[in-house]
């Protein structure tokens, strides 16, 4: 790097560490999601969980919750476009802590041919109460087959369900065929 | 009968099936990198002890986490036990929980919905 890059990339990482300050980001990643990867961030959670004597509850759901939005990136990230680096079979991957609430936020490629079948379960949960997420839970073990990749068909109902809230979801267009998938789960630490 | 057992990890739940000595035991955290293959093993044993089974079998689950992806094969578990019930063999399920976790009580609840199989709760404290 020459002196006037040198100059533009410090510059670029102190925005960044204010950005991430900004939105009180404890944990940024972007790559490949492995279990690896998985185990790491979950435990590196807890143990910072442990140490602010965050309750019980509060770590709990944190917990099942980084875990099935990082099982999902792992088995759904679309490795389409792989020609593209940056978004192959990969994800983002940010964890940040507020005065009142924990967000977990996962971003990654999908190919447009799946969006309208994942909005549809989206939007079903979204249109659920306590008990209907309970039943469709229970059905789903029931009549769900677990996947290929190993997948239950069960993580966005058990995130609704831990959580309480809605699932806060978007799309944003990459190209003429994908769209990059955003998911925040909210974890309250006050409830 | 051949005896299970495995070590629990961190990632992995420490499992016992011991037909002989009446131990018949999931306990710890599951979230195995491959779930499939972490439970294969388990349900072909169940299969074979459903062969000739003991008089009685009481099944402990003292889990503390478990992903979706494993409630799916727990499922799978609890149905060879109903199955084992459904020939006419005694069958108990244990379903342990810490006193302060309604989540994994509520699971255990879930469960007895779905599987028709005698559960008893039994909730306990961390130490």
């Amino acid at each position: 790097m020459d002196r006037k890059n040198v100059r533009g990339f410090l510059e670029f990482v102190y925005d960044f560490y204010k950005s991430m300050k900004a939105h009180e980001i404890t944990l940024v990643y972007e790559g490949e999601i492995t279990h690896q990867i998985t185990k790491a961030f979950t435990s590196l959670t807890e143990s910072n969980m442990a140490k602010e004597e965050e309750s019980n509850s509060v770590q709990k759901k944190v917990f099942h919750v980084m875990v099935e939005c990082l099982q999902n990136i792992s088995k759904h990230a679309d490795t389409f476009g792989s020609d593209d680096f940056l978004f192959a079979g990969r994800g983002i991957f940010m964890v940040s802590k507020g005065d009142e609430e924990y967000h977990v936020t996962t971003g990654n490629v999908i190919e447009n041919s799946k969006i309208e079948e994942l909005s549809k379960i989206l939007d079903h949960i979204n249109s659920l109460d306590k008990e209907g997420l309970k039943q469709l839970y229970k059905t789903q073990m029931r009549e769900g087959r677990l996947s290929e990749k190993g997948g239950a068909g069960l993580g966005f109902i058990d995130i609704a369900r831990k959580t309480g809230r809605k699932l806060d979801y978007h799309f944003l267009p990459i190209d003429e065929e994908t769209h990059f998938f955003v998911l925040t789960s909210t974890i309250s630490r006050t409830e | 009968m051949e005896v299970i057992k495995i070590m629990g990890t961190d990632d992995t739940p420490t499992v016992i099936l011991d037909a002989e000595n009446e131990i018949f035991e999931i306990s710890g955290r599951s979230l195995p990198e491959d779930v499939t293959a972490f439970y294969d093993p388990i349900l072909q044993w169940l299969d074979e002890y459903s062969e000739s089974p003991n008089a009685k079998t009481i099944f402990t689950f003292k889990l503390v986490y478990f992903n979706t992806a494993s409630s799916k094969l727990l499922l799978d578990i609890l149905m060879k036990l109903e199955q084992l019930k459904e020939n006419g063999h005694d069958v108990l399920v244990r379903w342990y929980y810490p006193d302060d976790d309604e989540d994994m009580q509520e699971a255990g609840e879930e469960y007895a919905d779905i599987v028709d199989v005698p559960f008893e709760q039994v909730g306990y404290t961390l130490s």
